[in-house]
């Protein structure tokens, strides 16, 4: 009984977590105005839609440059502080710690809205430098906790030998950690870009209309009228997570790689 | 201190300013905001003074009249009169009007305001305005918070329950954490024999099958809920497809309901609980069932005493997880959901954007904060590690 009864369950359940984004992809396709199956014929209409309309460019353009910096600050922020973190126990480390790790279980409505209300005091609020601020902090947890599992299993000796034959610090960092850590930083500014590009709640609250990312505009989109460009962007923003998993997966292989040769070794 | 750790502090400095900063002083703004009221004191400082000395019996004494005259001349066009009549509205519905159309009467008034004042506006005959400004005058109020349980401090200053029509929070906490429990019980439910099978299966096949998890976990979530959106429309595939197969003649009403919003909340939460399954059953492997099978347990057995709390670890750790995020969950029911489908989100999102209570917005988000940080404190009791997952 639970030989076939187990399998067919899984599999729907499978079918189930793939299905929806699937019915997408011939939805963007569609020559027809209404979102429904089968469709009535196949045109790059939405696509053409997406690429000519310039609140949707303005969207991608501004996702993209929120999700860059977020990625080179949260990168830059978190790899050094991981770094700090790894150098010597301190007091107060676990507290350091878990406060630099709040913003991951702080609910995102209640940090969204907090940052607003204190944004707007400082004139934060409705820019794009407010956002990517609000980002970086989101994003940042993910950065250290890659660096600091990749830190773990670096070898302190290699920095004290550098350090011996006479390199300076910074030297040394760029030289011998750095590349031996870069898988899970890398890991890790991947998240950055990821957590950026998707976030939607933050962007609600400290977006106006002028500065919208590419969520932004879908949740306008799907709530004033439902236009079927909205499965354009969709199918957009379903192939770049595609390409981000695949980066991060060969990421974390040719990081396994790495830490399988230093056993070997 | 050690020069290493002065270098680790150094190290750190740059992102603890920036948490810090951007982080934890506006959550610690916001949570302040839940029992600060500075309106009223702020706009009718002469006001508040005379009421101070009235013990809150009968009418106020007639230098009340002057002053409020006073306050509200000096304030008619500033910022602060808005804001005090939207809180003092808040607390008593009308007394907005009340006081807008005090502020109209005033070029026509004479002295003594405290005869002209009554008649021009009836209610000012009445203590009930004068006692709402007195207890509001002090500059820290519970109300917000009171309000949020479905209480409020009557002009009296007795705490009473709201009125049945604005009660509305009880029932909104109670209808998160039911739609949290039940989608937290649904996931559990589909994931447990979804990651026992791809556990069993080969090392390459599960390496396919868990690419079907991975793929919507990273896929964004409001993509997930804009497939729902569409699939679940009146004109959408589903419905065209029911049609087909005449199993309804006419189109149901799918979007915009409960139903709606706890297929797409799972759809969303389900590879949370799928993820730490798969990764404890794994480690287990079947060797425990083989032994229990060889020592004569029945399969029922084996399952129940064996293997299920083995694998109790990954139930919880994804349980958890899946709760803590439904609870503070916003966009999915947002979009899917009806007015009767809106969770603890919708209200903070509500008072932020358009009816402009910044009181309402910090009181829910402490009571939202407040319940997360206890559950988190239950739940590293039991799972160790939590809260190293993609959180959204």
């Amino acid at each position: 009984m639970t030989r076939i009864f187990v399998p067919i369950f899984a599999w729907l359940v499978l079918f189930f977590l793939v299905a929806p984004l699937l019915v997408i992809f011939p939805l963007s396709f569609s020559s027809g105005e209404i979102l429904t199956l089968p469709v009535p014929g196949y045109s790059l209409q939405w696509y053409e839609d997406f690429f000519l309309t310039e609140r949707w460019l303005d969207a991608t353009k501004n996702s993209f440059i929120v999700g860059i910096a977020t990625m080179v600050i949260a990168t830059l922020l978190g790899t050094t502080a991981a770094y700090g973190i790894n150098l010597t126990d301190f007091r107060g480390k676990t507290t350091v710690l878990a406060l630099l790790s709040l913003p991951m279980v702080v609910p995102l409505i209640v940090t969204a809205a907090s940052m607003y209300l204190a944004f707007s005091v400082v004139g934060l609020a409705n820019s794009l430098w407010g956002l990517i601020v609000a980002h970086t902090i989101v994003a940042t947890p993910y950065v250290l906790i890659t660096v600091l599992a990749s830190l773990q299993t670096f070898d302190p000796n290699l920095m004290r030998g550098a350090l011996s034959l006479g390199a300076r610090p910074v030297t040394a960092f760029r030289e011998i950690v750095l590349p031996l850590i870069m898988p899970g930083v890398a890991a890790g500014a991947i998240f950055a870009f990821a957590t950026s590009f998707d976030e939607l709640v933050i962007a609600i609250f400290i977006t106006s209309p002028g500065e919208f990312t590419l969520p932004r505009q879908m949740f306008a989109g799907l709530r004033e009228f439902l236009s079927p460009t909205i499965t354009a962007a969709a199918v957009i923003m379903i192939l770049l997570s595609f390409i981000l998993l695949f980066i991060s997966e060969a990421v974390r292989r040719r990081g396994e790689r790495l830490t399988a040769g230093k056993v070997n070794q | 201190m050690s020069k290493k750790s002065r270098i680790s502090w150094l190290l750190i400095a740059p992102l603890l300013a920036l948490v810090v900063a951007g982080f934890i002083l506006p959550i610690g703004y916001t949570m302040v905001k839940a029992v600060k009221n500075p309106e009223v004191s702020a706009a009718l400082p002469r006001t508040v003074m005379v009421l101070d000395a009235w013990d809150g019996q009968g009418m106020p004494p007639n230098a009340a009249f002057d002053a409020l005259v006073e306050d509200i001349e000096e304030g008619r066009r500033g910022r602060e009169f808005g804001a005090m009549t939207r809180r003092l509205n808040f607390e008593l519905n009308g007394a907005r009007s009340v006081l807008m159309q005090t502020r109209r009467a005033l070029g026509k008034l004479e002295q003594p305001y405290a005869e002209t004042l009554p008649e021009a506006v009836p209610e000012l005959a009445t203590p009930e305005i004068w006692q709402l400004i007195k207890t509001n005058s002090n500059p820290f109020t519970a109300s917000f918070l009171l309000r949020a349980v479905d209480l409020q401090i009557a002009p009296d200053g007795r705490i009473e329950a709201v009125a049945p029509d604005t009660a509305i929070f009880i029932d909104l906490f109670k209808r998160t954490f039911w739609i949290s429990i039940w989608v937290t019980l649904i996931c559990i439910v589909l994931a447990y024999p979804t990651a026992y099978y791809i556990a069993t299966l080969s090392n390459r096949a599960a390496s396919y099958a868990m690419l079907l998890v991975l793929v919507p976990f990273w896929t964004s979530i409001l993509v997930r809920t804009t497939a729902w959106f569409i699939l679940l429309q009146r004109e959408g595939p589903i419905n065209a497809g029911l049609q087909g197969l005449q199993i309804v003649d006419e189109p149901i009403q799918l979007i915009f309901t409960r139903f709606a919003v706890y297929v797409a909340m799972v759809h969303v939460l389900l590879p949370f609980q799928i993820l730490p399954l798969y990764s404890v059953m794994k480690r287990q492997g079947t060797m425990m069932i083989r032994a229990a099978a060889s020592l004569g347990a029945p399969p029922w057995r084996q399952f129940l005493l064996v293997y299920l709390p083995l694998t109790m670890p990954g139930v919880a750790a994804g349980a958890i997880i899946v709760f803590m995020l439904s609870v503070g969950f916003y966009v999915t029911p947002a979009l899917v959901g009806g007015l009767q489908d809106q969770m603890i989100s919708y209200y903070i999102a509500f008072f932020t954007n358009q009816s402009i209570n910044f009181g309402m917005v910090a009181a829910l988000s402490l009571l939202l904060l407040v319940f997360t940080g206890a559950l988190i404190l239950i739940a590293r009791r039991f799972v160790p590690g939590l809260g190293t997952m993609k959180a959204g």
